[in-house]
This record gives structure tokens, sequence and C-alpha cells, in this order.
């Protein structure tokens, strides 16, 4: 029964498919720069009393140079000691006045997020604290060590894990040399290698007034929030800003890589290299992908693979825009006997919705989710946060949001098939397969069949 | 540092009235037994619906394992009404966001939607209720979903399989010894007439809770309510028969042999819960010990096992008081590169043996009361946890008011209680380590081990 047409049976149809898009609030977003110049972006929230605050390096793995793992070890230091404080005060600081602070380091940034309550009594202990550890973080050889060897043991983690295998090797295929290629967590000789010099360096040139943004959400006035960003950020010395890593080249042919694993599931990812977060038809492919692979089960990737065949328990394709092009890729897990039966299923649907497009009714039906649902994303100061985080971070508009449903409702069936086809290559694919030989296997009971 | 303890005593202090009230809850009972609760939050226009029933993995009887979570699978493949696909197609489609999620206590349905849309949730949820199809066809599909989706958060995940082997050695009669995807073979075994008893039986509005947060007039949810899930019919509920786990006579050991690259280790003591236990300040007390060891990086575990003695990459405790049934406090952690399982073990268990013999300090009472209290507030953030919390609460049968004086009875515990707990219960006779012995990523396959011993062996 479950196929792609979207037949329109039952009353439960009626009506609800012809509701027309709910007004969305959405919220404003304040702009300005600290006194020392560093872009804040703001959004009010008064309910709760409590803020978020994100602190946005482009101190990603992009910039690990000939050290993979630099950005992320420098990350993750800031909190091993600052000033005169060892680690052991900063998070008693911090958690006695029940603040929460995250570090994360990707490829294009590195971020270091504060939630706290707003009453100043709490507030204040944890932005001085915060503003310390980005200001003056000490890097000293104990706790540099002992986050390498986190590192490193996360880095085995990643080896016995099939899924983590095939991202890597992906990436490595996607990106050859390109800053992109480097691993975010490092690999074994490289971490071994990273000097404390190098990290001190690391820190002193990227964490900087001139590659930081800061994006707050929660119940300040602006001047309160002024006055947080100050706090935070206001300390930094000026530094440089350093260009964008270069555009990444195209794929220049097809390639399948097969890793052997002792997992009774294959991986597989197949892709190519994708858009940049400033490319103009952004929106338009999201539409494109939403139908594809991003939308959950009603997607047609999730209906061939899983809902038709059973061949998957998660089945999606996905855009992953950065400063340059970042990969499109499709990803699903399947055992080991059946890795041919999907690979052939997703090749076949990729081809298929590139040369055809999307259906006129599938379409439609994409887009009432993406804008009926989005105040469901709006909804929540940490939703929020995050939307704010990549518009400060990427420099998208200010009416970014604001302009999102308009955006969405302006798109053309015909533009999704033609951007599709101009960015989408089917028969250029780096493919990654990383699982054991199929077994034999006792045949699978159906007892019902 | 005598100056230091009474500064932060006296943060404690000026932290204690930072509480901030969240919204009432309205609470309403149909005539068939539905409990509906709705917690007002007009943040954005936007709603969460979720149905909870009464069933989950520790209903379920030996032969049977994973049938609460393959049936939650099932519940979105079609009624006469609302055909397969159509559910999920109609809740998109309205720019809705909708799953599902099977625990050991309960399984629940939810649907995030544009609050004008509520109503929407309620015609489809009141319509699976009580009329799924269980298509033949369909549920041998699904049965192979549901083995993919164990391949892939179990079986090839040596961390997940230690765990589950844990539970399956630390209980003997408990239910929570089983996995709640179930083992594998019953995967397999599991017929369309077992779904269809299992959902005759737990599927009904005298078994449900439903839970609604958002920006929702509380007369409105219950006038829908009673427009579509009123006219259901009621089901005659067996209770599953008691099954509390056994007294266990003395420390129990299991090795789990897998290929893998990292060591792993976990010690679980057997402790009680709100609802399993005796005396109620116990499992706030265990609560607060939690925290002692595991609040955050300031805690004894992070501070004294990754900084201090440097024996763990990471380490964590858990432990969850609104369990049905009696847990396991947990401890668990892989221990640092060059250091073992072994070392990591006595680590912790030094740990505890400290819990044992010493009162904590007030100061770290307050830094664990502190994040309680602001975790009270972050939580209100999310609706869809607003209403998880609701929702476990009633549906293991504690009551949903529990909220109202959580802060209050973490607030209440002394260092003599926390001390009282650990002394009592974490003990070696209740005590299960398992460890995790990584066998080589060389390609092939290991031995196969024992039959009998490692159900894995069976695939």
């Amino acid at each position: 029964m479950p196929n792609l047409k979207w037949l329109l049976s039952g009353i439960l149809t009626a009506g609800l498919l012809l509701a027309s898009n709910p007004v969305v609030a959405v919220p404003e977003i304040q702009h300005w720069r600290t006194a020392n110049g560093v872009p804040v972006y703001f959004i009010a929230a008064r309910e709760l009393p409590m803020v978020d605050a994100q602190i946005l390096f482009d101190a990603g793995s992009a910039r690990d140079g000939e050290r993979p793992g630099l950005a992320m070890l420098t990350n993750s230091s800031l909190e091993e000691g600052a000033g005169d404080w060892s680690a052991d005060v900063i998070a008693d600081r911090l958690e006695r006045v029940g603040a929460r602070l995250g570090t994360s380091s990707r490829r294009d940034s590195a971020v270091v997020s504060l939630r706290s309550l707003t009453e100043p009594r709490y507030l204040q202990p944890a932005v001085d604290t915060v503003a310390r550890l980005l200001k003056e973080p000490t890097f000293a050889p104990e706790a540099l060590n002992r986050v390498r060897q986190q590192m490193l043991t996360a880095l085995q983690g990643r080896a016995q894990s099939p899924g983590a295998i095939a991202q890597d090797a992906f990436y490595q295929a996607l990106y050859v040399s390109h800053p992109y290629g480097s691993p975010p967590h490092g690999t074994a000789a490289s971490l071994n290698a990273i000097t404390r010099d190098e990290v001190r360096d690391f820190h002193r040139r990227h964490y900087t007034v001139a590659n930081v943004v800061v994006a707050i959400v929660g119940d300040l006035d602006r001047s309160g929030a002024e006055q947080l960003a100050d706090a935070l950020v206001g300390g930094l010395p000026e530094g440089e800003t350093i260009p964008p890593p270069p555009p990444v080249p195209a794929l220049t042919a097809s390639q399948t890589l097969r890793i052997p694993h002792p997992a009774s599931q294959s991986h597989l990812l197949i892709g190519q290299v994708g858009i940049s977060r400033a490319d103009p038809d952004y929106h338009v492919l999201y539409l494109g992908n939403h139908i594809l692979g991003g939308g959950g089960l009603v997607s047609i990737l999730a209906q061939e693979i899983r809902e038709q065949r059973g061949l998957a328990y998660s089945a999606y394709s996905a855009f992953s825009p950065m400063r340059q092009a970042g990969p499109f890729l499709m990803n699903l897990q399947t055992r080991n006997d059946q890795v041919d039966t999907a690979l052939e299923v997703a090749q076949t649907t990729l081809r298929a919705f590139t040369t055809d497009g999307p259906e006129v009714q599938v379409l439609e039906e994409a887009r009432q989710n993406i804008t009926g649902g989005f105040a469901l994303n709006l909804a929540g100061n940490r939703n929020l946060a995050n939307y704010l985080g990549v518009i400060a971070f990427y420099g998208l508009p200010l009416d970014y949001l604001e302009n999102f449903i308009g955006v969405m409702n302006g798109m053309t069936l015909e533009q999704v098939r033609t951007a599709w086809q101009r960015h989408v290559q089917p028969e250029r694919l780096v493919t990654v397969i990383v699982g054991g030989e199929p077994v034999p296997l006792a045949a699978p009971t159906q007892p019902d069949s | 540092m005598s100056s230091s303890r009474i500064l932060i005593a006296l943060l404690w202090l000026a932290l204690a009235p930072a509480t901030f009230a969240a919204p009432p809850v309205h609470e309403f009972t149909l005539d068939n037994g539905l409990k509906i609760l709705v917690r007002e939050d007009r943040r954005a226009p936007v709603v969460v619906a979720q149905i909870w029933y009464k069933v989950g993995s520790s209903y379920e009887p030996s032969g049977l394992t994973g049938i609460s979570h393959l049936l939650e699978h099932m519940m979105f493949k079609g009624t006469p009404d609302v055909p397969g696909g159509e559910f999920s197609r109609l809740i998109a489609a309205n720019g809705g966001n909708h799953n599902a999620f099977t625990g050991r206590d309960f399984t629940a349905y939810f649907q995030t939607l544009e609050k004008d849309r509520l109503e929407l949730s309620f015609r489809l949820e009141a319509d699976r209720m009580r009329h799924l199809l269980l298509d033949p066809e369909e549920v041998a599909k699904e049965k192979q979903v549901v083995a993919e989706e164990r391949r892939l958060t179990t079986d090839d995940r040596p961390q997940a399989l230690t765990r589950e082997q844990f539970h399956a050695a630390a209980y003997v009669t408990s239910p929570y010894r089983n996995p709640i995807i179930g083992w594998m073979q019953d995967i397999e075994n599991t017929t369309p007439e077992d779904l269809r008893r299992w959902y005759q039986q737990w599927y009904a509005p005298n078994n449900a809770t439903l839970v609604v947060v958002g920006d929702i007039d509380p007369e409105q949810v219950r006038d829908l309510a009673e427009k579509h899930y009123g006219p259901l019919q009621t089901s005659d509920l067996n209770p599953p028969r008691p099954a509390a786990e056994i007294s266990q006579l003395g420390e129990r050991r299991i090795v789990v042999k897998t290929p893998a690259e990292v060591p792993y280790v976990m010690l679980g003591y057997k402790v009680p819960t709100l609802k399993s236990g005796d005396e109620e300040w116990e499992p706030y007390a265990l609560a607060v010990l939690d925290g002692v060891l595991d609040g955050g990086n300031s805690a004894r575990l992070s501070r004294h096992l990754i900084r201090g003695s440097q024996v763990a990459a990471s380490v964590g405790a858990g432990y969850n008081l609104t369990s049905r049934l009696e847990e396991l406090f947990v401890l668990a952690g892989n221990p640092a590169p060059g250091r073992s399982s072994a070392e990591l073990e006595q680590a912790l268990r030094a740990e505890v043996a400290r819990l044992r013999e010493d009162l904590v300090d007030p100061d770290e009472l307050a830094r664990v009361v502190a994040q309680v209290v602001a975790a009270d507030v972050y939580q209100q953030d999310s609706l869809f946890y607003q209403g998880m919390r609701l929702g476990i609460l009633e549906t293991v049968g504690l009551g949903w008011n529990r909220l109202d004086d959580y802060v209050a009875r973490i607030q209440a515990v002394t260092p003599e209680q926390v001390r009282e707990v650990a002394r009592k219960y974490l003990i070696d006779d209740r005590l299960t380590v398992a460890t995790l012995e990584p066998l080589p990523l060389d390609g092939s396959r290991p031995a196969a081990p024992d039959a009998g011993v490692d159900h894995h062996a069976i695939r």
C-alpha cells in the first residue's frame, strides 16, 4: 500500500491540505558590534529567566594545516585552565551557579556556548569565567596531554564504528587535499605530534576579534545583551582576519571504496561535492532534498529503501553547506548480504529524481511541510539560538527568517528540477561501503509469509 | 578553605529562591478512562501532543521480547480509514513532525504541530488506538526494518552490546533483563497474531494518558479529546504479573568479548526507585548521590578519575528514579590509554567506598542543588521535554504532580542521607560488573563463543 501515489483518500485530508500557511511571528533579530568590533546577533526572549549565548570562532578543522586535530584540541582544552584557575576551579565556578558550558569544533567553526540563569548573581560569575577561558587559556602541558589522550581514545572509538569509518573515508575521498578533508578529530600521528606551542599559536591567531561572532537569545533587554557581549568578548585581542578556505574542486570521476569491518551490517555513503552556504541555490536544493531524502519517512529514499523494501532502519539524504562547498550525501545501513540491492535502489532513486524531478503533488506537500513547520523550528530558545548562530557565523541577512516562507512559496517545480540537475551528477559519485562479508545466515524466518 | 566553604553555603541559600514556577497542569479524565494533562506554554504558536500507553518491554513475557517496540513500528502501517503511510503523509503535509518511542515502562507517540492543527493529531491517534490493521506482509517487512535497527543500535556497537549483556546478567527475574528492542530471535519469531493480541490488550483509552503542551486552551483540548477519543471502547486490562527481582546473593561478573578497540567497564548496584521502594526519601538521596559523582565537570568522577588520577578517558554515573521497577545505579567508563579496565573498576569502587565512609561536603550538595534548580528552568524551554516528564510520571503510576515538589525534595536531602543510601545499597552483594574485552578488528569474525552464552552467535 504505501507508495508514492499520493492518494488524497478519505475525509481526513479534506480541508487540511488547503489550510493556508499560518502567520509565523518571526522574532526580531537585533544586530550591532561591540566597542571592540565583534558582530553581535540578539533575539530577546523574555518568558523564561535564562539566556543562551554562542561564541563562534572561525577556527574549525579547516584551519588545521599540517596538524589534523589541532583546532579541536585547542577548543577542547579551553576549559582545562585559564589565568590562575585550574580546570577544577573553572568547572566549580560555572556549576555552582547552575551554568552549562559547551565546546564544539567542526570543519568551519569552533564554538563555545553558555546557558545560564539571567539573575546577575548567577549570570555574572558564569560570564566572567567564560570570558577568561576565551582570552587567557593556559594550555598547561598536563591538561593538554589529558585532552590529547581523550581524543586518542575517541579515535579508537571511531575505529570500531563502521559508520565513523565510512564518514572519514567519504570526506577523504571527496576533499582529498582540501582543508575539509582533514578529519576534525585528528589522526593518531598528528595528535601525538602537536606541541603546546602549536596550540598556543593556534589560539593566538584564531580566537580574536577579527574571527568571532556572538549570538544571544534570552531574557535580556538590549542594554543587558550589549553588556553580556562586551563581557564575553570585550577582552579579546584584535587579530587578523584569516581568508576563507579555497574553493572545492569538483569530482572528476566516480570512485567506490569497500572497507572491510567485522560488522553484521554495512554502512553506505554515496555522494559528491555539494554547495556552500552562500550558494544562490541553497533554498531550492533544500526543498529538493527534503523531497528526495530529507523529509523523514515520507521522503522518496525512505519510501524506496525502508517502507517498500525493509532494507534499512535509516535512509536519508542531505546537503551540508559550509563556508565552501560541503557534501551532498545519501546514507543507509543494511545487512551485509543486501548491500548490492540497497546500493542499486539508492542509485536508481537518485538518477530518477535528477532526471524527472519531483511530482507536483509531492512538491506541494514538501513545501507545506517546510512552511507549515517553520513555527516549530523557531519554538524555544535553544532552537532560536541554533538558527541565530548559523545566521551570525555565515553572515546571512537579518531578514533571513522573515523571508524564509516567502522564498519557499516562490519556488517552482522547474526551478527545483533544473537546480538539482545543475548541482547533482548521479554518474559521478563517491561511494563508500564499510562492513563485513556476507556471512551465511540462517534464512530469516518469516512465519507469516 | 573554610572561608570559601562559607561563601558557597551562602550562595546555596541565595540560590534556593530562584525556583521559577512552571505554568499549572490541567487534568481531566474522560468517561472511558483516558487521562488528559494540559500545560499552557504560549511562547510560540505551537503545540505538542503525546499519547502515552502503559506498556513497554518490562511488560513482555519471555519469547515475546521486543513486541512493544515492533508494535510501535506497526502503528504507522495503517487502519481501515487511514491506509499505511497516510499518517506520516498527513502530519508532514500539515507542517508537523511526529515520531514514537518505546521504553521499558511506556510506549509513546507524539506530534508537534502549529497550534490550529491539533485536531489532526487527535483524529489520527484516536483512530489508530483501536483500529489498527496488522497486515502480515507489512509485519514481515517491518520485522526486517527492526532487525536492521537492532544491528545498527546494538549488535555492531560494542558498548551497547556490553550494556545489553550487563542487564541480562544483573537481573534474574525482573523483565528489565531484556532489551527494549528485543532479542533477535524474538523479533524474527513474532507473528501478526502475537501483535494483534498485544495491541488489543494494551491500546485502549483506559490504559493511556494524553499530554498536550503548548499554545492552547485547556478547555479546547478537553472538547477535542471528548470528540475524538470519547467514543473509544475500553479494554479489559490484565496487569502484568509481578516480576520482582529476586534477592541478589553476591557479586556478579561477566566478560563480553567482541571486535572493538576501546575497553569499557560497567558497574551496577541494585537500588530502589520512587515506585519500587519503601522509603520515599531514598530515591531522592540516590539522585543527589548521582549528582555528587557525575553532576557535571566539577563532580567527583571528572575531578578525580579524568583529571586527578587520569585513570579514565571518559566516565559517568546514572540513576533513574522514575523507573517502575527496581533499578541499577550504574557507573561506567573507558580507561585512559595505557590504563586497564581493572584499574578503572578499582577507582570506581573506591569512589563508592568513599561515599559509604565519609559525609559529602555541604558545598558539593550546594552545587548539586544549584544545578537541579537551574535545570528546572532550562527544562521549560522545550515543550516536548515538559510533556515527556508529565507523561513518564503518570505512566509509571507515580502521578504527574510529583514534579511539583521535586526541587524541594532534592533540597531536603542531607549528607547523612546520602551516606545512608550508599551504605545500604552501594555494596558488593548488590553489584554486577561487566567488562568489554576487545577482540581484534581485523575484518574476520571471532570464533563463535559457547552456545547459549552469547546470543549473537545465533546470527
